[in-house]
């Protein structure tokens, strides 16, 4: 026991004396993620609106009114032509572009229905989507506002069919993106400094050749790996800490599930990731190599974990693949807990599985260690 | 000259004697493209609901009918009573509740008029948002069905042309994404990572008082790098031709002058970093964690920039992603030529002088 206390020592006066790492590891992160959360969001706003007005009629000009009105768009510029805006679609100064054909009014008015041109740019799939949704909106309020100009008021009989649907967003009434994103971001900064911290630490040792020094010592393995990984465990749980204090005051996310629950899967979840960190260093001779891994898999579980994009969208194949993903797990119990107030009971899969996932990864680290020296 | 080349040899050899890096360097764009290009969209499919009827009439059932047969949703369960609405949110099984109210089918005949409400988790805002507007949609269209003999006078209808991206894939999006991600970590992370490494090794001294000139470490310890950074892009771009049957409406020409532009300022990056940290675990830390997540979120890559508040939006401009996405974005979909990319690429080529001079100032420094 002695012994570990001393490593431990040791190991955080390494951390501490290296001056150039601590706004790294302590700073960095935090900053992060008071900046970086406000850029997580896919609300779509300040649509970059033009329009091509052929017919100049008081109906065209009361339909772009609409448009103007609007808070989703920014009605930029008149066009004179097609060709001007598409011109300025490839330039990217437009998204979204509504032509009024000319005699619109005369048609609406002898037809009683008509069509509008409207182009917008998909290159990104999923805003165009929701571009055409507020633009078909304006144009439906619009449409209603004609039918009370002309409609007579009638028996209930000719009315027509009206469903109504009420939306209620529960846990987030605002729909305020930063209190689903900041549990998520803070999730990814936890996971990224323990991670690359114990990942390079032990392969350090082993590239400037201090490894074969400590082995030679009376230390026993299992003494030194945890003297090493316990101050990263440390760290982990203090960023979490700091990041929790800070997604209250600075972004008044709520926190409605307990608190030492929370406290209590992230102290099992850190152990998982310092089990990778730790096989990645025995399956590596350099710092170089044991970054490239980490990085690897970091990316790959930071965007499958369901933290930017939604798991039930992937194909089968690949949900299948996220159930091996930790920061999956994590990212669900701190949003399910934090602005759920979800206990035990609702996490305990995603804590039995962490638990599983711990056991193995260590077991694994542990053991090629002792293969490898 | 002729010990200049025997150096670049020499960097070379290191690189392909280490077979685990280099597996890794060419197997990740190519796992990596392969995974987000089929399995990371940010559509809405599939979203699990769950239906709360207090009507049970020709109606409602009609109406769970459509909304389960789309592709959006799935009905994964039926429940009885308000109260079992708080514990499957709570665990996360649905993401909304259709709850219909009593009479539904009734009022509709009677009054005209009935009242469904769409209940959701809104810890995830942008999916409520979605499955709130596509209910009504699938809502809509049910209405126009049943209103068929009524003459609704006076309707404008638009008729939406989907440019660029007619078929709205997310591909799209993400392939443009990984290649940034990937070109830049890869090639910031190595070089700064395999200056600093002779550093801390102590063999960048004896490179220094040998007679290749300071530059030219610098150069021949970037060049195999460049060179490893361009075979990655061309694997990134044919696989997203081949595979994901992404066009490259522009010049190929083009794209490969601007990807090697890319690269060599992603490179100067790493430079850059390599002059600041005295250790392989501080540039690592520095190219990983002050680069990973700003180049992820404020590029443009998954979240759109202008969505974005006004300080981010001002901050996204000295990310080089930024402006490398807007510019292959352009030539592969838009088929745009350098008449309309050019300011993002002389921004792109300021930035990588503005990298360069900064190293040699710094680098001057250590010297003395």
């Amino acid at each position: 026991m002695k012994t570990i206390l001393y490593i431990i020592q040791k190991e955080f006066k390494q951390i501490f004396r290296n001056k150039g790492m601590l706004p790294i590891i302590f700073v960095l992160p935090l900053l992060q993620l008071v900046i970086l959360s406000n850029a997580a969001t896919f609300e779509i706003k300040n649509i970059k609106f033009g329009y091509i007005d052929n017919d100049r009629t008081s109906t065209s000009r009361a339909l772009l009114e609409k448009f103007n009105a609007s808070t989703y768009f920014n009605v930029l510029t008149s066009f004179p032509s097609e060709a001007v805006a598409s011109s300025a679609m490839l330039k990217g100064n437009v998204d979204v572009v509504l032509e009024i054909p000319q005699y619109f009014e005369r048609d609406l008015q002898k037809d009683k229905n008509n069509s509008l041109g409207v182009t917008i740019n998909a290159i990104d799939g999923a805003a165009a989507g929701v571009e055409n949704v507020y633009v078909t909106q304006v144009i439906q309020r619009f449409n209603q506002n004609l039918k009370v100009d002309v409609l007579q008021p009638s028996n209930k009989q000719m009315q027509p069919i009206n469903i109504e649907t009420i939306p209620l967003f529960w846990y987030n009434k605002t729909l305020n993106y930063k209190t689903f994103m900041v549990p998520g971001i803070l999730v990814l900064l936890v996971t990224m400094i323990t991670l690359f911290l114990s990942g390079m630490n032990i392969v350090r040792e082993k590239e400037i050749g201090t490894l074969e020094q400590i082995n030679v010592t009376p230390i026993k393995k299992s003494q030194f790996i945890i003297g090493k990984l316990f101050p990263f465990w440390v760290i982990g749980m203090g960023l979490l800490t700091v990041g929790l204090i800070l997604a209250k005051v600075i972004f008044k996310v709520p926190m409605i599930g307990s608190l030492s629950l929370l406290y209590f899967y992230t102290s099992i979840y850190i152990l998982v990731i310092l089990g990778i960190g730790l096989f990645i260093s025995n399956f590596t001779d350099t710092q170089q190599q044991a970054m490239f891994i980490a990085w690897f898999f970091t990316v790959i579980f930071i965007l499958m974990s369901g933290l930017f994009t939604p798991i039930e969208s992937m194909p089968e194949w690949a949900q299948v693949l996220t159930a091996f993903n930790p920061i999956k797990y994590f990212v669900e119990v701190m949003r399910m807990v934090m602005l759920k107030g979800a206990g035990i009971v609702d996490v305990y899969p995603q804590l039995l599985k962490t638990l599983l996932f711990a056991v193995f990864m260590n077991g694994l680290a542990v053991w090629s260690y002792k293969k490898t020296s | 000259m002729k010990r200049f080349i025997g150096f670049v040899k020499k960097e070379f050899y290191h690189i392909f004697r280490d077979k685990r890096s280099l597996f890794i360097l060419f197997g990740m764009p190519i796992a990596q493209i392969l995974l987000f290009g089929f399995a990371i969209t940010n559509e809405i499919n599939n979203v699990n609901i769950a239906v709360l009827d207090h009507s049970k009439d020709v109606n409602t059932k009609e109406i769970i009918t459509k909304i389960g047969a789309s592709k959006y949703f799935s009905i994964k369960q039926i429940i009885e009573k308000e109260s079992a609405i708080e514990s499957i949110f709570k665990k996360g099984k649905v993401k909304a509740v259709l709850n219909f109210e009593k009479g539904f089918g009734e009022n509709l005949i009677k009054e005209h008029k009935a009242t469904i409400q769409i209940i959701t988790d809104a810890t995830d805002p942008n999916t409520a948002n979605a499955i709130s507007n596509y209910v009504n949609a699938i809502l809509k269209q049910y209405q126009k069905e049943l209103n068929k003999g009524n003459k609704v006078s006076y309707q404008i209808t638009p008729q939406t042309r989907m440019v660029y991206n007619p078929e709205l894939k997310s591909v799209y999006m993400f392939v443009p994404g990984v290649m940034t991600i990937i070109l830049m970590l890869v090639s910031a992370m190595m070089t700064s990572i395999s200056i600093t490494r002779e550093k801390e090794l102590g063999t960048m001294e004896i490179l220094l008082v040998s007679p290749i000139k300071p530059i030219q470490v610098i150069i021949g310890k970037v060049f195999p790098y460049i060179f490893l950074s361009i075979i990655n892009a061309v694997v990134i771009v044919a696989l997203s031709m081949f595979i994901f049957k992404m066009p490259v409406q522009g010049s190929l020409f083009l794209l490969g002058f601007e990807s090697v532009l890319f690269i060599i300022t992603a490179l100067a990056l790493g430079i850059l970093i390599s002059t600041i940290s005295k250790t392989q675990q501080t540039a690592m830390m520095i190219s990983l964690m002050g680069l990973m997540l700003p180049v992820i979120l404020l590029s443009g890559f998954i979240f759109p920039i202008s969505s974005m508040p006004l300080p981010l939006q001002l901050i996204s401009n000295i990310i080089p992603a930024k402006w490398f996405i807007i510019i292959i974005k352009g030539i592969m979909l838009k088929g745009v030529g350098l008449q309309f990319i050019w300011k993002e690429t002389l921004i792109l080529i300021g930035m990588t002088l503005f990298f360069m001079a900064l190293s040699v100032k710094k680098y001057k420094i250590r010297l003395e």
